[in-house]
């Protein structure tokens, strides 16, 4: 099977550039990248379907038709791209009217745990499954010779 | 046998809504199920007696060649009676033990049921992994039983330790059973132990399933979870934590003894572990002062002993084993039920503070004494008999090994172990005795409460039965010897007798009891002795320190990983397909395929085009550039489409990429211009070098793979079956319709959950998406009033209502001409998409595009004056006239989803074709008008009102809410 060296180096650039934008901060800009790695993405399903043929649709004409399963992925992941498209769209408006801008910020539970992997210290749910209060004592039940 | 298990978990299911209605005097009621269990039970001893094995098979998992099969010979009929017998009797003490106001008592009442259930099929069955589900069942019913209050920290500590020690002991037997039943080939159980299999990988099977037995009976280093468990309601400590649960290790090791007790570490593991478990729980007994945990260390202290009785291996000492497990379920539960009477009435378990309590409730102490003496193993109760023929099979294997390959000196060890364990039972037992219910000179006399008769009556009755089962040590002897048969006759004569010729057994009998009552006589020196001896370490602590060991690395873990940056993630995901799948390719490289230039001279013009606009988007810094740079891209893929003969794509595409455009325009025109302005970092030539790999990486897959491919596609017949039961000619649109209907079914739904989502966000208060009209506006609009009037032609309606320097008269009219013609295009694509490039979602697409023109060219109300109904409807509609015709086929004894062809003869339209799967992209057409219509209202109207918010209202600060 041949592959067409044009349509591999038209999807290559869309998903490397797509990758950069993707990694980036500002919400819009991952937005745009994502668009332009899905159309790279939709184009690999196009060179991995076959080489080119005429429309299929039966009936028109007698050279061989290009695949249609790839075709009709394609065609339901260029809707959903909208559907993202549209939500990610709203995410960074929501993100604008909150915080002024669309940058995603860094989570801030994994700050958290960040900080007490730095400070050396045990998770706040081990804290609720021991049995004393104390900070390190257990506490024991009373037996003979020993008071708690 | 499963009618009676499936029965404890009805009534479990059942308990709470009893519970309900009938409070506390539920429980009576509960009984009657392992009271019927242990009917059939008892009318089955004839049976039993004469060798017969009940067996019982339902089939569950005929794949895996997994039965539920159940089988009950002697051993198993020994435990069945003390599970269903003490559980009734348990269940009816609870009547009097909890209060009707007890808060969480229907659960309560569920989780013991069930967890009886459990016990009666871990003892039934006759498969590893029936018996392992229902081990782990028994585990999960402790966890909520000992944390039945949940409000006390220490409840559900001692819940979550126990469960994690048992679990922990239940997964390495998991992986000893998998071992056992793949090297036998089979897991049932009865197969296993009449052809035992051997060899090393048994030996370490053999050894991961003592784990699960060591674990679940508390045996040390394990031991520490059962006193924990006390915190549990005392029913529950005596009937898990003394005569059920905790004996299921015992029971295992019963079971495998006849099979294994000759495999290498067997008798290493558990009688040293089980001895040592036995000094260990009768020397920490003696140091507690609350009662119920001084028997929580004897129950870890018995459990030792049995299992060093009925891990030996021979016919004595099974005999023996089972006698004294009888015994020792008995005389515990007992008297973990006089503790509960105690605390109950009295409101302490501290033996400091209790006094008198032998003579204010001389019954109570009556049956205490009883339980006690069987306890310490004294004539005539089912104890003594038990510990005598105890000492008698461990004489035999002390003085002559008696075929179970144990030397001398380990026999000799063993006994004297035993004995000095027994003599710390003798002495804890008395101090038990002594701390509850004798009269202490210093400590006045406590409050004895009356206590009901129907609360003294399960322990009564288990205290009597202990004093019968010592007379009827012949008929004892009979059933159970049907278990010891297994073992090969041993030189030490088996049998159970209240009186044996005097002889060594007994004389060690009356040195452990001496030596027994000197150690509770001088108990001052001996706590002054046992201060000294003291520990530094426990298990407890250990156990907290390696839990909080796992807990740190779990920290250090999460904080190494949990980068809480999506940008650090994805690109960890990128380096690895770049590192892993692209090193493959280095290995490939060379094998690809014929490779050309192009397909047609047009494609190479289109890439380079797409390449220019995508570097262009990504160098960009305007947001509105980018947008425009990645249209162009869009654009550029869809010329690529229709080149490759995909006329559907380029079509959807090309809309799509419209309607994005578009959408983008409208959220952009409220965020900034510039994208946030960032330094020339590191970071971004690191970017540059992950999309550069990327971009190689999928270029060289791309070319390796397309000529490596060499299987026919599977839609090689696809053209065909779309005319024979598609009935159209598009191959593409009858893919999606029919063949691969699910799919669009599946991505329907994402629409629709999308542009719920986008709404949600925007409208944040309600989704008031209320459409208003044009003639709904009172007064003047924004800058000149409605012109509406009467007799005056507009050409539309909601022009009027935007500013005069908002409006376009020529885009008004224009959209007044084409608007109509462009919704009868798309109703055309609709219908003709089976045959020709269209289809539900081009029609869709177009229609919303139409919408679109009305909305830009006349402002929102011009909107709703165009589409005058709510989008959600819209969507919902869609989705049940799609799911409609997807089921209606079966009705008519169809598949979901088949199509089927009619054809009609209608008066004037002549004959019709009618596929019945236009109706599912009729729903496909509904749903994306209505994801577009909700897009324009959420991101246009929307937003076009927060602005006006904010001019109305300019000191108001940005954070508008809709």
């Amino acid at each position: 099977m041949s592959a067409s060296l044009s349509l591999i180096l038209a999807a290559a650039s869309m998903i490397g550039c797509g990758v950069y934008l993707v990694l980036e901060r500002s919400l819009t800009r991952v937005l745009v990248g994502l668009v332009m790695l899905g159309n790279g993405v939709n184009l690999l399903f196009l060179i991995s379907g076959g080489p080119a043929g005429r429309a299929p649709i039966v009936g028109r004409g007698d050279s061989a038709m290009s695949d249609p399963l790839p075709q009709a992925l394609v065609l339901t992941a260029i809707v959903i791209s909208l559907g993202t498209t549209a939500f990610v769209l709203a995410m960074a408006y929501r993100s604008w009217q909150l915080t002024g801008h669309d940058d995603v910020q860094d989570d801030v539970e994994d700050a958290a745990i960040r900080r007490l992997a730095a400070a050396d210290e045990a998770s706040d749910s081990f804290d609720l499954s021991r049995r004393g209060d104390a900070e390190d004592e257990l506490e024991l039940p009373e037996e003979e010779g020993r008071t708690a | 046998m499963l009618v009676l298990v499936l029965a404890h978990f009805v009534a479990a299911a059942a308990a709470p809504a009893l519970v309900g209605v009938l409070g506390r005097r539920a429980f009576p009621l509960l009984a009657l199920v392992p009271t019927t269990a242990l009917g059939w039970a008892l009318t089955s001893t004839s049976e039993v007696a004469g060798g017969a094995v009940a067996t019982e098979k339902v089939g569950w998992v005929p794949a895996l060649n997994l039965d539920l099969a159940f089988a009950m010979g002697p051993l198993q009929w020994v435990l069945a009676l003390v599970v269903t017998g003490i559980g009734a009797l348990v269940l009816v003490y609870c009547t009097w033990y909890f209060a009707d106001d007890e808060p969480g008592l229907g659960a309560f009442a569920g989780n013991f049921v069930a967890f009886a259930g459990a016990m009666l099929g871990l003892v039934l069955a006759d498969d590893l992994l029936v018996l392992y589900v229902f081990w782990e069942l028994t585990t999960v019913f402790s966890y909520l039983l000992i944390g039945h209050d949940p409000t006390r920290r220490a409840s559900r500590a001692a819940g979550m330790q126990a469960l994690i020690v048992t679990t922990f002991g239940g997964l390495a037997m998991l992986v000893g059973i998998l071992l056992v039943g793949v090297t036998a080939g089979t897991f049932r159980i009865s197969e296993l132990l009449a052809h035992p299999p051997d060899g090393t990988t048994i030996t370490v099977a053999v050894v991961l399933l003592l784990l699960g037995a060591v674990s679940k009976s508390a045996l040390f280093p394990f031991h520490f979870w059962l006193p924990g468990a006390m915190a549990a309601p005392t029913p529950v400590s005596a009937y898990l934590h003394a005569a059920a649960m905790v004996k299921a290790g015992v029971y295992l090791v019963a079971l495998l003894a006849p099979a294994f007790a000759g495999v290498p570490g067997w008798h290493g593991l558990l009688l040293s572990l089980g001895l040592f478990t036995m000094l260990l729980g009768g020397w920490r007994s003696l140091r507690q002062l609350d009662v119920k945990l001084l028997l929580a260390y004897g129950t870890v202290s018995q459990l030792g002993f049995l299992l060093v009785i009925v891990s030996i291996g021979t016919r004595a000492a099974a005999l023996a084993g089972l006698a004294m497990l009888v015994a020792h379920a008995l005389f515990k539960a007992a008297l973990f039920l006089v503790v509960g009477v105690v605390d109950h009435q009295t409101g302490t378990r501290d033996l400091r503070r209790l006094s008198g309590v032998g003579r204010s409730a001389p019954v109570l102490a009556g049956t205490a004494v009883l339980a006690g003496a069987s306890m310490a193993g004294l004539p005539p109760l089912a104890g003594f008999v038990a510990k005598e023929s105890v000492y008698g099979a461990l004489i035999g294997v002390a003085r002559h090994g008696d075929g179970t390959g144990l030397g001398h000196v380990a026999g000799w060890t063993v006994l004297t172990g035993v004995v000095l364990g027994s003599a710390l039972t003798v002495a804890y037992t008395a101090r038990f005795l002594w701390g509850t219910f004798a009269t202490k000179a210093a400590v006045p006399r406590s409050e004895v409460a009356p206590i009901g008769v129907g609360f003294l009556a399960a322990p009564v009755l288990l205290a009597a039965l202990s004093l019968v089962l010592g007379f009827l040590s012949g008929a004892q002897n009979t059933m159970l010897a049907r278990y010891a048969d297994r073992f090969p006759v041993g030189g030490h004569h088996a049998g159970l007798a209240l009186w044996h010729e005097p002889g060594l057994a007994l004389a060690l009998s009356v040195v452990s009891f001496g030596l027994g009552l000197v150690v509770f006589w001088r108990r001052e020196p001996f706590a002054v002795l046992q201060s000294m001896l003291a520990a530094p370490w426990s298990a407890d602590r250990g156990y907290l320190g390696l839990m909080r060991r796992l807990d740190r690395l779990a920290v250090e873990v999460t904080g190494l990983t949990q980068r809480g940056s999506v940008a650090i993630y994805l690109s960890v995901i990128l380096v690895i397909v770049v590192l892993l799948p692209g090193s493959a390719l280095l290995g490939a490289a060379g094998r690809w395929g014929e490779l050309v230039w192009w397909d047609s001279p047009g494609q190479l013009v289109v890439a380079v085009i797409i390449v220019v606009a995508a570097v262009l988007t990504a160098r960009s810094r305007r947001r509105l550039k980018a947008v425009v740079m990645v249209g162009v891209t869009g654009y550029g893929t869809a010329t690529l489409f229709l080149l490759h003969g995909a006329p559907d794509l380029a079509l959807t595409q090309v809309l799509v990429e419209t309607v994005s455009l578009v959408v983008f325009v409208l959220v952009l025109r409220r965020l900034p211009e510039y994208f946030t302005d960032r330094p020339l970092t590191r970071g971004r030539y690191w970017r540059i070098a992950i999309g550069a790999l990327v971009a190689a990486a999928v270029a060289g897959f791309m070319v390796i793979s397309t000529g490596a491919r060499t299987a026919t596609p599977v839609s090689a017949t696809f053209a065909r079956e779309a005319v024979a039961f598609g009935g159209g000619r598009n191959v593409v649109n009858v893919t999606l319709v029919d063949i691969r209907a699910w799919d669009t079914m599946g991505e329907i739904a994402v629409l629709v959950a999308a542009a719920t989502g986008v709404a949600s966000l925007v409208f944040l208060g309600s989704r008031t998406s209320a459409i208003r009209r044009v003639h709904d506006i009172s007064g003047p609009g924004p800058g000149q009033p409605p012109a509406t009037g009467p007799g005056r032609p507009v050409w539309l309606p909601g022009g009027g209502t935007l500013t005069p320097e908002r409006r376009s008269i020529i885009f008004e009219v224009i959209t007044r001409l084409v608007f109509h013609t462009i919704v009868v295009f798309s109703i055309y694509l609709l219908f003709s998409g089976h045959n020709n490039p269209g289809g539900g979602f081009a029609a869709g697409l177009v229609t919303g595009l139409a919408l679109m023109v009305r909305y830009l060219a006349g402002g929102r109300y011009e909107l709703d004056e165009a589409a005058p109904v709510d989008a959600g409807a819209l969507m919902g509609m869609g989705l049940f006239v799609a799911t409609g015709s997807g089921l209606a086929p079966l009705a008519f004894g169809g598949a979901v989803l088949q199509s089927a062809l009619v054809d009609l003869h209608l008066p004037l339209l002549g004959d019709v074709h009618l596929v019945t799967s236009v109706f599912f992209d009729v729903g496909v057409y509904l749903v994306v008008v209505g994801l577009l219509l909700d897009l324009l209202r959420s991101l246009g109207s929307g937003i076009d009102r927060h602005i006006l918010h904010e001019e109305s209202e300019p000191t108001r600060d940005r954070e508008v809410t809709a």
